[in-house]
Formats: C-alpha cells, structure tokens, sequence
C-alpha cells in the first residue's frame, strides 16, 4: 500500500515541474511590468522596476523561486500585504462556504439517487427526476438572486427574523449561519440536481450487475443488497466525482463569492487578474496545480482502499 | 431408477412469465409445468431465447420486479409454500437456504469488492445462528468441500485473485453452505474451458450424491446432458416441449424438435469427410409474433395441416410426455 503511495508521488511530481514551467512562460508572454507601469514609463524606470522585483534574472532562477513555495513576495496591488497573508486570510472564507457545500451535497444527492434507484421506473422515481433536471436546469445566477432577495432581504423586512445577511463576511463561528448558510444553501441547490442523476445512473448501472442477482439469490434483503453489495461498488465513481470537485472547493466559488461580497480566494484570484497582480495570479495559481495534482494523489489511494483490483496494477 | 414414486421436492405448475416492454407484454414463459425429485438431475435444455433462464430466475423470482411479472395461475409449490405467491419474506428463507443458484458467469456474479470468505459467511449469516467464528470455519470447510486448494488462505483473497474455475467453486460452494434442496445451475460450465467444465461437473455429480441435492441444470450442451443428468426437459419459444428421461430422448426422442437437436451434436467419427453437420433450418420465432398452432411447425420437416391450426398439448404417454400431434414414434 505504501509503495503505491511513493509510486503515485512520484509519477506526479516531473507533472508538477511541468505545470509550473508553463504557467511561468504563460504569464511571461506579456510582460507583466510593462503592463503594471501603464502607458507612461521609461526604458530606464521599467528595467530599474524588472531588477527589483526579481523579474530580471535568467528564467531558471525564477523557476526555482517558485518551485521552493516562497510566498513571502509582495502583492503589487495590495500595499504591505504579502501572497502568504492573503492566502490565509482567504482561505477560511472559501471553506467555510465550499466544504459544507460539498458534503450537503452528496449526502443529499447520493441519498436521492439511492431512493431513486431503489424505487427505480416507479412514479417516486420519475418524480425525483424530474425534479433534479429542473434544478440542474435553472442558472446559478437565479439561485442566488432569488435568494437574496427572499431569503435575506424579503425575509428580514417582512418578519423580524434576520436570519441571513446579504452579503458580507465575518468570521468565527457564531456569525458562520448570517453569512454563510445562504451561500452553502444555494450551491447545494445548484449542485443537487446534477449529483444526483450521477449518481442514480451510477446505481443504476450497478443493480444491474451479475453480483446484484447473487447476493439476492444467496436470500440478502433489497436494502443489504443496496447498501451492503452495491454501494461499495458505487463508491469508485462516487469517489471520483468528490474528489474532481475538491480543488476547486479550495479555491473557491467566483460567483457566490462576488455576489455575496466574500473575500474568498476566488474573489481575490478574480481581483489580481484583473488588476495585473502578477505575484498574486502567479502564486495563487501555482498553489492551484500542486492542490489539484495532491488530490489526484489523494483520488488514487482511494480507489485502492476501496477496490481490491486496483492495488494490483 | 422410480423416482415417481417419492413426491417431488419441487412441483412448478402453469408457470407463466410476462415482460413489459416498450412493444408491450411478452410471455416469455407460457404454461411450464414440471416437477423436480429429491437427488435427481433434471437438464433444461434449448437454443438461447427459449426461456431456460426465465424458468429458473422465476422460481427464484429473481426477474426485475417492475419489468416482469407472473401469471396469476402460476405455481411453484416448495414445501408446502407457493413461491409465486409468496411475499417477499417468505421468499428470502427459501433463496439461498432450501434453494440455492449458481450462474453462468463466475467471472463476474461474485462482487468483487468483497472477500469470497465474506461472501460465503454472507448467506451463513441469514440462514443459520452460527456465529463469525463457527461461519469462518463453516466458509473454510466449503471451500475445501469444492476441493480448492489452500482453503485457509484462499478465503481471504479477493475475486479477482481467483482463476474462472476457482471462481465457479467458490459459486458452488456459496450455494451449498446451507444444503439446499434443490440447487438451479444456470449453465455453470459455458464460460469455462474444457477440462475446467469437466472438473466441475463432477464436482457438482459428487456433492449432489453427499447432500442429496435436487439439480436443476440448465444448459444448451447436450453432451453435459448425457453425463449428469437423469431428466431432461426441452424447451423450445417458451414451451416445454418434450420431458422425458435421458435414456428415452437421446434414443427415441418423440418431438421433432428434439430429433433435430440431437442431429445437430457433432460426432466423432460419425460422418464422412466433407459432409456438413445438419442445422435446424430457420430461426426461433420472435416472442411477439408466435405462429398459429404449434410454434415450431414453420420450422418441422413433418408438418400438417392440424400442426398449423391447432397447438398441441403436453400430454403424458408413460413415463414421458411431449407436445406433438405426430409423435416420432419408434421403440418405447
């Protein structure tokens, strides 16, 4: 098991050198200080800038700065703020809202699909069903302008009862439910619909293996056959479909964030991007790859924890 | 051999399998009625579509519960117990306990996420008050009962780690921990080569003999036939067509059907070089467009007119019984 880890480590990490070469030569392609300094620079002023922002020196050099995770460099935009604080101060809002989010989620959307498929060409079913295309269907935009407007707004002024902000954020956890319940609450509602049709085909597809009839032969209940036989054979999809979300979790929803005026990491990415903060956009994304490329790792041992075959190959 | 006597363990009457489907209701199987002895091997025989599998997962009443349903006639008297009437309780003491099944692929009926000791202890867990310790053994005793080797250690390997045949043992042994009664074998040697085929089947020959054990064997190969089993019944478009001892059909088959199998079985040495094997000219009629009369005269070398008109019924002469106005004939 251990050396399928360090294998899977291993394989990843010439991915990991290479993500980060390109990145560099991408955000390179235009000159970052050129475009920061604005129409109205010198030669002199640009290449005096380049030297003290470390931008000069030979590419290799560069690459190993970022390599090495040095995010003790100062954002261009934000005075006195390094990438490091904005990091950390972002990072808690994003989770707050992204984690919750994901596992309201799948409970609910994995808990549909069962009941779905356990009552499979049934009018239950065909209900269920329709109801997850309709809320896959619906844009997120509406999501969270309805509730805005109903939950935070409409629901403050018509009772007493001020049970959600409109946007904003706080933290600690006795401001957690003003803030963020609405965000969890929407990006649940967006993501139910779609996880939910998932993981029912995922089901499905399995009630209809060879394994189903034995186990139902051999005199199992339809619920031990459910939940016993098929759900661990389900969870290998179900287990992919978590873990391709997990990085963006950490990096946060862009829409939710800006909406609801959460200083997430989505946000603060959207923000550096827009306003050319090279150092931010180059670190933020250079944390991006190694989270993603972690739970892919992270994915792979999974997989072998839950399916015997795997730890084969 | 007077198994007629004994009263049988299993007596299935006028079962008839329905499936919804987009072109609507299809009987599958129409008015099947045979009964099984205690200790006796009884082959199900029949081209692919003929309804050999649909019998056998409706006794079980294993057929998707909102594609299929069963004629309210239907019979399957076990001990007493209608199993086509039974609710869905009484169906889990018989499933895997009085009747096991064994299926035709073992490469993928065991679930492959779990340990074949957990999937053996499984059906232990349901049917008996043995407790982990006593289960595990009972597992390891089975599994040395099917004769695989290392049992110890092979009960905690995974599916996958097994050959096709060791698979198939394990099937066997997962059906026989309880000591069934009766056991339905759903073509338990076609995905297996040869020799793994034979192994098999004496495997399965010398526990029936031990447990006494009813068989069902359902199979397409009329050469498993002839080596294990003492009944035959053919089935032909969802009709039993002719039912008769193993002896009596590969010598004097009644039905055309059945003559028209046994000629299909290539033989060693039995023929010239360059001559071709006969086929049964035509194919199975499509379930939802049967013929008039019986539904194998567009396909018969001897039909009449009546064969056209009228269906026969499954009449019993003796010890036998066939579905046929013009029987073959020959030495009883």
């Amino acid at each position: 098991m251990w050396s399928y880890v360090a294998r899977k480590l291993l394989y990843n990490i010439p991915v990991y050198l290479g993500i980060v070469l390109l990145l560099m030569v991408a955000l390179r392609v235009n000159d970052p200080v050129s475009s920061m300094m604005g129409k109205n620079k010198s030669q002199e002023d640009m290449l005096a800038m380049k030297e003290s922002l470390g931008l000069a020196r030979p590419l290799l050099e560069q690459y190993f700065d970022v390599l090495r995770f040095d995010l003790n460099v100062m954002s261009w935009k934000n005075q006195g703020l390094t990438v490091k604080q904005m990091f950390m101060d972002s990072i808690k809002p994003s989770l707050s809202i992204t984690l919750p989010a994901l596992t309201l989620t799948s409970i609910i959307s994995i808990s549909i699909a069962l009941i779905s498929a356990f009552f499979r060409g049934r009018r239950i079913d065909r209900i269920l069903m329709v109801l997850a295309v309709i809320g896959m269907s619906v844009s997120f935009l509406v999501y969270i302008i309805f509730g805005q407007y109903y939950g935070a707004y409409l629901l403050t002024k018509e009772t007493s009862w001020d049970l959600f902000a409109i946007g904003g954020y706080e933290s600690g956890i006795e401001n957690w439910s003003y803030y963020c319940l609405l965000p969890v609450l929407i990006s649940t509602l967006v993501a139910v619909g779609y996880d939910t049709r998932f993981y029912r085909a995922v089901m499905v597809e399995e009630s209809g293996r060879d394994y189903i009839i034995t186990a139902k032969a051999k005199g199992a209940t339809k619920t031990k056959v459910m939940f016993v036989h098929m759900l661990k054979n389900a969870m290998i999809p179900i287990i992919t479909r978590i873990m391709t979300t997990l990085p963006f979790l950490i990096m946060g929803s862009l829409l939710l964030e800006v909406y609801f005026n959460i200083p997430g990491m989505g946000r603060v990415l959207y923000k550096a991007i827009q306003e050319q903060d090279f150092p931010v956009v180059q670190s933020f994304v250079t944390i991006f790859a190694a989270i993603f490329i972690l739970s892919n790792i992270l994915t792979d041992v999974l997989y072998a924890l839950v399916d015997p075959r795997v730890r084969l190959s | 051999m007077s198994k007629t006597k004994t009263k049988p363990v299993l007596e299935v009457r006028n079962l008839s399998t329905c499936f919804k489907t987009d072109q609507g209701v299809v009987t599958a199987i129409d008015d099947v009625s045979f009964d099984l002895y205690p200790g006796e091997t009884l082959g199900i025989v029949g081209e692919s579509g003929c309804g050999k599998t649909v019998t056998s997962k409706s006794i079980m009443r294993l057929l998707p519960e909102h594609l299929s349903f069963q004629k309210p006639e239907s019979r399957v008297m076990y001990g007493g117990l209608n199993l086509a009437a039974a609710t869905e309780a009484e169906m889990r003491t018989v499933r895997g306990d009085k009747i096991a099944m064994i299926f035709q692929e073992p490469m993928t009926s065991l679930n492959p996420v779990f340990k074949i000791g957990a999937q053996l202890e499984e059906a232990l867990s349901y049917h008996t008050d043995l407790d982990r310790k006593a289960r595990r053994q009972r597992a390891i005793d089975m599994l040395r009962q099917v004769e695989m080797p290392e049992p110890e250690r092979r009960v905690d390997e995974y599916p996958h780690q097994l050959s096709g045949g060791m698979r198939q043992r394990v099937m066997i042994a997962m059906a026989l921990c309880c000591e069934p009664e009766v056991l339905i074998a759903d073509e338990p040697t076609t995905a297996l080569d040869v020799t793994i085929q034979a192994q098999i089947l004496d495997l399965m020959e010398g526990l029936k003999n031990k447990f006494n054990t009813a068989i069902m064997l359902i199979t397409h190969d009329l050469g498993v036939v002839a080596q294990i089993c003492d009944r035959v019944m053919v089935m032909y478009a969802g009709r039993v067509i002719e039912v008769a001892s193993v002896r009596d059909l590969f010598h004097n088959p009644q039905h055309p059907y059945t003559q028209a199998l046994l000629r299909s079985i290539p033989k060693s040495g039995g023929r010239q070089k360059g001559e071709r094997l006969p086929t049964i000219k035509g194919i199975v009629p499509s379930l939802f467009n049967l013929p008039p009369g019986c539904r194998f005269q567009d396909r018969c070398e001897y039909r009449e007119e009546r064969c056209v008109r009228d269906e026969p019924l499954l009449e019993q002469h003796g010890n036998r019984s066939y579905r046929c106005h013009l029987p073959l004939g020959g030495a009883q």
